[in-house]
């Protein structure tokens, strides 16, 4: 191959020339903003709402540069029983002068409060000035831009699959378990203990009201609107009668379900604040059954009768039990009672007693209004915990959890 | 009496307008054109619109700066250089001849007159390199005498082939004898005397003067301020020069179809400026060898071929 002298020198202009009549890549950034990526790492979205301060992101973070404060509040429990804790938010703040982008605490949040928004304009003069607070954070929430669509012919995501099972189970878990939802959502818990004290007197229509404030809270988390109503519904229903208090928690609830089905992730702090009541997953139903030795399974039978009033829930509390029958099993299962004592030094006194005075006198919760009545209340709350911590496993791994409880249940057993 | 002064004052009126003019627009050719081959956009603010005004917002700030002369630069001689490289572009300008009969003057020894002041263009740089107290403004300087005892030479040999061709060494007389067919006949002369002319300025690639890579900015290195501008002028009216020669040597100057003899000079003036901007982009510097190698192995002897190729077709005619 013959070169033809010049030819590389030829060459060298036409491809000047053909990048000058080309479009230039400049990007005229101040401005036209520029066109990012929809998984671009601009920045760290709080949404506050989400969090429940469980301090995986502050703890997997490797720069160290998420700063969590929290309080504990104690809720009286809305149908009496044991007063529940849970943690408020008082300061989030990211110092993005340290942050290195990773996005590992964005990964590592199991309750979708961290998200990455493309903004990146906001550099200071001074370094200090980069510690964001959670007001900030929370502004870039507005940007974060919705996921990319799945490829065509994939999978159906898992939050899909997990929001459509969970209306199922949802309900039976606000109705049936009552202090599963009655306990995470702020809002309704100033209502909750104005039913509770309103229904201590009469016992027959306390579940009813805090089968009301469940709902309602259910309702208050996505929108303000709603909450009124729900509310005004079970603070009547907790002044009069049960079937009154009944049908407005049914109608919350239907609400509910359906603001379940529309806003599944709004609906998702409330299955992780229902897990934080349980802690150690798995071992709490059993606590019931250590001390109540005898009759693990009839404990919940015998607290039951209090509330003769719940016959209309019944079929629900006992509906969503015959689904989930196998998970009941760690109930039963007393040889795990060993690791118990130690955690339930605290608590489990208390509500051991609790469980022998529903037992012997259902009528006793009234005398002792502010000990036994709550915990009285706390054995179908317990009971009932399995059930919320079903809920919670549906977003996991679908169907792992159960077996993987199943074997030492079996183990126990045999 | 009073016509012809009024005459000469106004032909210098405007060669100085257009050699204060034609390098700006030549500059901005050179921002928007060098951009856009590098995909980029180019000054974009001053000016509001595609930073036409760049380069006087450049020359202001020129203006603002400190001029800096080194403790133990030979002041006058540094003072001077700038003044060196400039006018000797200033003074081409005036025998150029932009139409028929628009000229500042018509020299019978035009031609000669023209590639002798150009020479002095390059005593600027050297001086400049000398007056520094630099080493590399000495080195630079040192460079750019060389390349100017290189490149002098195919100059003047493809430049005194076009004086052969036409019997005259009068830049306006060449022009008048131009016809279409010396395109063809004088095109090795034309490359020659247009490549050695970008040598001669030391324009990309053949910068090897002002190599930053080495020798920071060769004789520049300690100019700042307006010193350092009219050197960066120089080297754009240096650009207008080149081109406006090659123009009148080789392309027929206002020799062109349906438009006026004028409007066909500038555009070929432009043109020849755009191509030295394209082919500043294009190509990376050469070496200081293959500098002198170009030089003597490859231009002096087309040089001398085309001179001989010229008397061959005048003697035949």
């Amino acid at each position: 191959m013959a070169r033809i002298p010049g030819e590389g020198l030829a060459k060298g202009l036409a491809v000047t020339l053909k990048h000058m009549v080309r479009k230039s890549v400049t990007q005229q950034y101040p401005e036209v903003h520029p066109d990012l990526p929809p998984r671009s790492r601009g920045v760290i979205a709080l949404v506050e709402e989400n969090c429940t301060v469980c301090m995986l992101c502050a703890r997997e973070c490797p720069d160290w540069c998420i700063y969590i404060d929290s309080h504990k509040e104690t809720l009286p429990a809305p149908e009496g029983g044991r007063p529940r804790a849970r943690n408020v938010l008082d300061r989030f703040a990211i110092d993005f002068s340290l942050c290195m982008y990773c996005g590992i605490c964005v990964e590592v949040c199991p309750f979708d409060a961290l998200f990455w928004a493309p903004e990146f304009e906001y550099a200071e003069y001074d370094i200090r000035d980069l510690l964001h607070e959670k007001d900030r954070l929370g502004e870039w929430v507005e940007s974060v831009p919705p996921p990319p669509p799945h490829e065509v012919g994939a999978e159906p995501p898992k939050e899909a699959a997990a929001a459509a099972s969970r209306p199922a189970r949802g309900p039976a878990g606000h109705t049936g378990g009552e202090p599963a939802g009655a306990e995470p959502a702020g809002p309704g818990r100033s209502r909750a203990e104005g039913a509770g004290g309103a229904g201590r007197s009469s016992e027959t229509a306390r579940p009813g009201a805090a089968a009301g404030s469940g709902p309602a809270e259910a309702a208050a988390v996505p929108g303000a609107a709603e909450a009124g109503a729900p509310t005004e519904t079970s603070e009547a229903a907790a002044g009069t009668d049960q079937p009154g208090a009944e049908g407005g928690t049914r109608a919350a609830a239907g609400r509910a379900g359906a603001d379940r089905g529309t806003r599944a992730r709004r609906e998702a702090p409330r299955g992780p604040a229902a897990i934080r009541a349980i802690r150690p997953p798995g071992a709490l139903p059993q606590r019931p059954s250590a001390p109540g030795g005898p009759g693990p399974s009839e404990t919940p039978e015998t607290s039951r009768p209090p509330g003769p009033s719940e016959t209309p829930e019944s079929p629900e509390a006992s509906g969503p039990p015959g689904a989930p029958e196998p998970p009941r099993p760690p109930e039963p299962s007393r040889p795990s009672e060993p690791s118990r004592p130690p955690e339930a030094s605290g608590t489990a006194g208390p509500s051991g007693e609790a469980e022998r005075e529903p037992a012997e006198s259902p009528g006793a919760d009234s005398a002792d209004s502010t000990e036994g009545g709550p915990a009285g209340r706390e054995a179908p709350a317990r009971r009932e915990s399995p059930r919320a911590l079903r809920n919670v496993r549906s977003i996991r791994p679908p169907g792992s959890l159960p077996k993987k409880d199943a074997p030492p249940d079996q183990g126990g057993d045999a | 009496m009073v016509s012809e002064v009024l005459d000469i004052a106004v032909r210098l009126v405007v060669i100085v307008v257009v050699f204060l003019a034609l390098p700006l627009v030549v500059g901005q050719m050179e921002h928007k054109a060098m951009a856009h081959m590098q995909s980029r956009l180019g000054p974009m603010y001053a000016g509001r619109f595609h930073g036409w005004a760049q380069l006087i917002a450049d020359g202001v700030k020129f203006v603002q700066k400190e001029d800096v002369i080194p403790a133990a630069a030979d002041r006058r001689v540094f003072a001077l250089a700038p003044a060196v490289a400039l006018v000797p572009y200033l003074v081409v300008l005036v025998v150029i001849p932009v139409g028929p009969g628009l000229f500042g003057v018509d020299l019978d020894a035009g031609l000669f007159f023209v590639l002798a002041v150009m020479g002095v263009g390059v005593l600027g740089a050297i001086m400049a390199g000398w007056a520094s107290a630099n080493k590399y403004s000495m080195l630079g300087g040192m460079r750019a005498a060389a390349q100017l005892v290189s490149y002098e030479l195919p100059l003047v040999l493809a430049a005194s082939s076009v004086a052969m061709a036409a019997g005259t060494l009068s830049l306006n007389g060449i022009v008048e004898q131009w016809r279409w067919w010396w395109l063809p006949w004088q095109a090795i002369g034309g490359v020659v005397f247009f490549v050695a002319g970008l040598a001669e300025l030391r324009r990309p690639p053949f910068d090897m003067p002002i190599a930053e890579s080495e020798i920071i900015m060769g004789p520049m290195t300690e100019y700042t301020g307006l010193r350092f501008a009219l050197f960066m002028l120089a080297e754009y009216a240096g650009i207008v020069v080149l081109s406006a020669l090659t123009t009148v040597l080789f392309l027929g100057g206002w020799h062109g179809p349906l438009l006026p003899g004028p409007v066909w000079t500038l555009l070929k003036v432009l043109a020849l400026a755009f191509v030295v901007i394209w082919v500043r982009v294009s190509y990376p510097r050469l070496r200081e060898d293959q500098l002198q190698k170009l030089a003597w192995v490859g231009l002096v002897p087309l040089a001398l071929l085309q001179l001989a190729l010229t008397g061959v077709v005048k003697l035949a005619l």
